[in-house]
């Protein structure tokens, strides 16, 4: 397929993970963070730790967006669905994440409440014009990659004069999560050398907000696409960085990721959304200016504002090692559920839902795997 | 003469609907099925008029198998649910290294539903049973009351006959056996897909739908050392292949490189972010067979149209854990497991 298998190519892979092995220093370690949870799945999906040398590891960070929603935000979309009988648009991997008593959408559906698998906004805004006597309200999720189109739709609800329709925003930003990871890392916790930047998230928000990085925090980022040379040249240029003790923000995303980002939609964003002051992150607690929120002008269309709900302390799962997998502490093989009690069937913990968590693509790819072998260098 | 016939006033196949006197039992049953059923999958065994189709059967051991079908869409590139329910059930008597003599079909309607659709789906499913030369011998309606269906459900019900000397079961792969495919993975999946009305996403791909008997006629009469057979509907390849790793005990090392997969099909899954090993077929199968029969079956599986892209992807390893481990393109290595959850809802 053009313009993918590019990206995929055989032997470019065994050029990179030849230099990579010849490169990096076997007196040292490497402990490369991805942050995305995209980078994760290409990583076990393509077999690319299987071609780094044993001293090169990646740990997997929180970017991805259903592993980090606590469970209260769900609780709180289930009670609004059953409670205030509203139609709830949601994507599709929300509906098996574990929510208070082991309950999920997926069985809140099956009780008989109104949920829809959506694939874009697109399909939330049909369906609200489609029934106009019926509350509908799209469970609005992700990083900065998806919270254009939602920003889209809301001004679209606006502009069209829709009163049926209304957002529960949980639109999360990442700078503030690797803060917070890079601020607890260290010898009690995870221990980083180095960062993969996010691949789709830094086209909207570009390469600048990553520049506390190396200054405060002294830890090069290289900002990495998500196919699978891409993660591998990536991870070169931040072997050279270490070797040649430099630290700074390099780009390998070029082809998709500029300095100051997607101008016009950081705009949109501005306009339609505004910061919370902190909002709770799964595993790594409450965040501040982590999150965003309907602007006031648009609180008309807010949903927590439309359809308030009062739901309990939620009930995490005792054992569940989600909240330190997120934080890149311990692997998913460290959790005493995986693979007993919690499998992608029957998750769990978040971590296990999305093919981007951890656990899952751990589960599904690599489990068992003896150590991978040393690549060969060609 | 009209009064002389048995309906005076014929069944509207254009405008009318099923409503809940069509499951009733009574005259509106009866003429249903009179007027469509029989119309169109019309055979000896069913102008029996009896709640059941007797028959001797051949010499030879028998085989029987049942699928139920509630896809959406009811009609989908390069098929509907008709031609589908003959062959899903053809396919699965067929991957016993069977061939298969008679069907029977069940119907549940929901009310409302329209009949000129119905008729068309009945139409189709007895020009497919027709092309197979398997005909549908008995059936059954009922209707639901609305809501509680999704237009037509329709479970199918197979037999068919064992040659002589043929051995095949999911429990037969020994290491060292070849893992072939019939030809390019993952149509029917995307087909339906490219349908769903909330994709709007337009596309040429066809549905793969086809029955496999007359592949599998061909291929049991030049290898009969064939050791398991399976058509990798939902779930897809991966699924099968870990379905006979599981039953045979043993693991398989396959080569992604070596999978079929059409550019439009690899170009639709890599937007929707599914992964084409997942995704359903509907007239494709996998087949096992001892590693020196290997090339003479891929030979015989590509002199038949439906095997002409037959490829030999992997063989069979010892393996406790049963594992299927694949080489992929890139190089790197990696474990592929059965489908967690659903890939797509509701595909066959």
């Amino acid at each position: 397929m053009k313009y993918v298998d590019e990206f995929r190519d055989q032997k470019l892979a065994r050029q990179l993970a030849g230099a990579i092995a010849a490169e990096a220093n076997p007196g040292r370690q490497y402990r490369l963070m991805e942050f995305c949870g995209g980078h994760t799945h290409a990583i076990f999906r393509y077999g690319v730790q299987h071609l780094m040398p044993p001293n090169l590891r990646f740990i997997h960070g929180p970017g991805c967006p259903v592993c980090v929603l606590p469970m209260a935000r769900i609780d709180q979309a289930m009670a609004m669905a059953l409670e205030h009988e509203v139609r709830l648009c949601t994507y599709g991997d929300l509906m098996r994440v574990p929510a208070s008593g082991r309950r999920s959408l997926l069985k809140a559906k099956a009780e008989g409440a109104d949920i829809r698998m959506v694939y874009s906004t697109q399909d939330v805004l049909r369906i609200a014009r489609e029934s106009p006597d019926r509350q509908v309200v799209f469970f609005a999720i992700g990083f900065e990659t998806t919270t254009p189109p939602t920003a889209v739709a809301i001004k679209t609800a606006r502009a069209e004069g829709m009163t049926n329709l209304s957002f529960f925003c949980n639109h999360v930003l990442t700078p503030s999560a690797l803060r917070t990871i890079l601020a607890t890392a260290g010898p009690d916790g995870v221990q980083l050398d180095g960062i993969l930047g996010p691949s789709h998230v830094s086209t909207l928000i570009g390469s600048r907000p990553y520049a506390f990085v190396p200054e405060e925090f002294q830890t090069p980022v290289v900002i990495a696409g998500f196919e699978p040379l891409d993660v591998m040249q990536a991870t070169l240029m931040l072997v050279r960085q270490l070797n040649e003790e430099r630290c700074e923000v390099e780009n390998q995303y070029r082809r998709a990721v500029t300095e100051e980002g997607n101008l016009k939609a950081q705009a949109l964003m501005a306009e339609v959304f505004k910061t919370r002051e902190q909002f709770e992150w799964r595993g790594l607690g409450f965040l501040p200016r982590s999150a965003l929120a309907l602007a006031d002008t648009y609180a008309d269309l807010d949903a927590e504002q439309r359809f308030p709900v009062d739901i309990g302390e939620p009930k995490e799962v005792k054992g569940c090692e989600c909240p330190a997998i997120l934080r890149g502490v311990k692997q998913p093989t460290d959790c005493k559920l995986f693979g007993t009690l919690c499998t992608p069937e029957n998750p769990m913990g978040s971590c296990m839902v999305s093919s981007e968590g951890a656990c899952a693509a751990y589960w599904s790819y690599g489990r068992h795997r003896a150590p991978a072998p040393q690549a060969q260098a060609l | 003469m009209t009064q002389n016939r048995r309906f005076p006033v014929r069944l509207d196949l254009k405008q009318g609907t099923v409503d809940m006197s069509h499951g009733s039992g009574g005259r509106a049953m009866a003429q249903l099925i009179t007027e469509l059923f029989h119309r169109y999958l019309d055979n000896a065994l069913l102008a029996q008029g009896n709640d059941q189709a007797l028959f001797s059967p051949p010499p030879g051991r028998l085989v029987m198998s049942t699928d139920g079908h509630v896809i959406s869409p009811l009609f989908f590139p390069g098929g509907n649910i008709g031609s589908l329910a003959v062959h899903g059930t053809l396919n699965d008597v067929a991957m016993a290294g069977a061939r298969p003599l008679y069907l029977a079909a069940a119907f549940i309607l929901e009310e409302g539903f329209p009949l000129a659709d119905l008729a068309r789906i009945v139409e189709s499913m007895a020009d497919t049973a027709n092309q197979c030369g398997v005909p549908v011998v008995t059936g059954d309606t009922k209707v639901v009351e609305r809501g509680k269906g999704d237009g037509v459900f329709i479970t199918t019900t197979g037999v068919g006959v064992v040659p002589e000397g043929i051995h095949i079961s999911g429990d037969l792969a020994q290491p060292g056996d070849a893992v072939l495919v019939s030809g390019q993975i993952g149509d029917h999946g995307v087909a339906i897909l490219s349908k769903r009305e909330n994709l709007g996403f337009e596309t040429e791909i066809l549905s793969d739908s086809a029955a496999l008997h007359e592949l599998v006629a061909d291929m049991v009469a030049a290898v009969p050392e064939i050791h398991c057979l399976r058509d990798p509907t939902r779930g897809g390849v991966a699924t099968t292949l870990n379905e006979l790793a599981h039953q045979s005990g043993v693991g398989m090392q396959i080569r992604e490189e070596a999978i079929p997969v059409r550019p439009e099909v690899m170009a639709a899954c890599e937007l929707l972010g599914l992964d084409p090993l997942y995704v359903a077929n509907e007239g494709k199968l996998i087949a096992i067979c001892p590693g020196d029969s290997a090339e003479r079956l891929l030979a015989v599986m590509r002199a038949h149209p439906k095997g002409k892209d037959a490829a030999i992807i992997g063989e069979v390893v010892e393996d406790g854990l049963n594992f299927i481990q694949m080489e992929t393109r890139f190089g790197g290595s990696r474990v592929v497991d059965w489908l967690a959850g659903e890939q797509l809802p509701r595909i066959c």
